[in-house]
């Protein structure tokens, strides 16, 4: 079989231990590593992915498949060295200041990751200026804000105020999330896009980028 | 009365399928040998690094009410507002799972075993919220022993961020009952921490006064409704096993 066929499937049925020795195989074998990337690894989760999407496979699935991803892609780093991972774009994420949520958040990174978007995560409790200050040192395209607490979302707004301020919004899009986060909410504060969840985070931000 | 409960962990060990519900699997389905042996997995670790502890205080209705206007951010009218002035017996309550859980599921998002970290948080919420259920019925059974409980009294609980209860109403509720003696801290963005922790008042009455509807206008945007299952719920028998008739 077709080795990033292989490698795809092994990442499906989240055998990290398989998928690390089969692309371990498939640079002995000379195969780029940006196709083993692209076909292989980013390949396979686009499957899980979709199979989560339409309830073919469940939550635990796709972060056993996650795990899987992350063991090629530490097998593939060494190559990438000089010119960094290639990726289809940056992300700052974070949980905003006040909240010390991080699961919903992580998960969300944890998709993009598989998506393959570089995923730079502050972790939690971030203030506005840090979320700021990072995007322009990495020229991220993208902000991501988590937050679990109506007490917390005013600070959402806070970020997009501030890159207004700083005329950075066309340079830098935000999107938010978080269970008492909505859509209505993200148009309010003039955010550019919010994610139900994190298939659906991986969708928008793909958006974010396109319109670009 | 102010008294602290040390919770065995094997009280508050939460069942297969109320987990998994919240990892989005239906109960109706088996789910596959991976997911349960995640789930079983998880369960163990839950059961070492655990560490169960709550707390219950007396209020009166006169006190209460000035912990419950708290910051002054409540909802116009709640189901509490009803309840408050027709219960017997009030408790303000806290109680943490503590720190060592959480730090173990960090530590597994590092390791990058996210599926097994992610069912723990599941897990580790759903125990949380079962030591909830441990300190109702050690307040009814307190209050069983001194003779106050007949079939129709029944207790619920209630918490800030909930049903029209403001997230601020922690700080007044922190200051009355001032759980940082079991290990529980409230930050400025009024968040408890350790994160699985919870906070409330327990309500003891007539069943009746808990027999509200769920059509204040902050409820067209509750997704769950978890009021109908409860006050459902009250309806049950509460004696204890051997005082109930056998047919
Ligand atoms: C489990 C739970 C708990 C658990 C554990 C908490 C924890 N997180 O560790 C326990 C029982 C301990 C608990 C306690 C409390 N809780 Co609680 N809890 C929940 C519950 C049911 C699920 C949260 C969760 O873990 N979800 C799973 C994760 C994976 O989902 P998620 O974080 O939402 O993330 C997903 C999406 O939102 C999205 N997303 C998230 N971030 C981002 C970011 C971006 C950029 C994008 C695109 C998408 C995105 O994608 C993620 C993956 O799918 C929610 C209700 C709900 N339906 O969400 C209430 C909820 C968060 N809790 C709430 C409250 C009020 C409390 C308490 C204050 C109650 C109390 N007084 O005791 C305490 C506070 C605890 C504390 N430490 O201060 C409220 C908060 C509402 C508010 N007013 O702010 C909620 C919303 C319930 C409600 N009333 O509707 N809670
Ligand atoms: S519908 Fe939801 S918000 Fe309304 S009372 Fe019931 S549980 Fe509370």
């Amino acid at each position: 079989m077709d080795i990033l066929k292989e490698i795809s499937e092994n990442l499906e049925l989240g055998d990290f231990e398989k998928v690390s020795l089969l692309t371990k195989k498939a640079i002995e074998e000379k195969i780029p590593v940006e196709k083993i990337l692209k076909f292989g690894l980013i390949g396979g989760m686009d499957i899980v992915g979709e199979k989560y999407k339409t309830h073919q496979i469940f939550l635990p699935d796709v972060l056993m498949s996650a795990r899987a991803m992350h063991a090629g892609m530490d097998v593939l780093k060494p190559f990438f060295i000089r010119e960094g991972m290639p990726n289809s774009g940056k992300v700052i994420l974070g949980t905003i200041q006040g909240d010390l949520h991080d699961i919903g958040k992580n998960l969300v990174g944890i998709m993009l990751k598989g998506a393959g978007f570089e995923v730079i995560d502050l972790g939690t409790d971030v203030s506005p200026e840090k979320f700021i200050e990072t995007a322009k040192k990495e020229a991220a395209y993208i902000i991501g804000m988590s937050a679990l607490l109506t007490t917390t979302m005013p600070m959402m707004r806070k970020v997009v105020e501030l890159l207004k301020k700083e005329g950075l919004e066309d340079k830098v899009k935000t999107i938010i999330g978080g269970a008492p986060v909505s859509k209505d909410f993200a148009q309010s504060i003039g955010a550019d896009a919010y994610g139900y969840d994190s298939t659906d985070a991986v969708e928008s931000v793909r958006k974010l980028f396109n319109q670009a | 009365m102010r008294k602290r409960f040390e919770i065995s962990v094997e009280d508050i060990e939460p069942q297969m399928d109320e987990v998994l519900k919240t990892q989005g699997i239906p109960s109706d389905k088996s789910p596959p040998e991976k997911v349960k042996s995640l789930f079983q997995e998880s369960k163990d670790i839950f059961l070492k690094y655990s560490e169960p502890v709550g707390i219950i205080s007396d209020i009166s209705v006169f006190e209460f009410e000035t912990v419950y206007r708290g910051e002054g951010l409540n909802e116009k009218e709640t189901p509490l507002d009803e309840i408050l002035n027709k219960a017997d017996n009030l408790v303000l309550f806290a109680l943490t799972i503590g720190e060592r859980v959480s730090e173990k599921i960090r530590e597994l998002f590092k390791t990058n075993d996210f599926a097994l970290g992610c069912m723990l948080d599941s897990v580790a919420s759903a125990g949380t919220d079962k030591g909830g259920d441990v300190l109702e019925e050690n307040f009814f059974n307190l209050l069983s022993k001194k003779g106050k409980v007949n079939l129709q009294k029944c207790i619920l609980r209630f918490s800030p961020g909930y049903c029209g209860w403001h997230m601020s109403g922690q700080k007044k509720l922190f200051e009355f009952l001032n759980p940082e003696d079991i290990g529980i801290n409230l930050t400025d963005g009024f968040l408890m921490i350790p994160l699985k922790s919870i906070s409330g008042v327990i309500v003891f009455g007539d069943k009746e006064i808990f027999n509200f509807d769920d059509n204040y206008p902050f409820c067209s945007e509750c997704t769950t409704h978890e009021c109908k299952d409860r006050i459902r719920k009250l309806f049950r028998d509460l004696r204890p096993e051997k005082e109930k008739g056998g047919r």
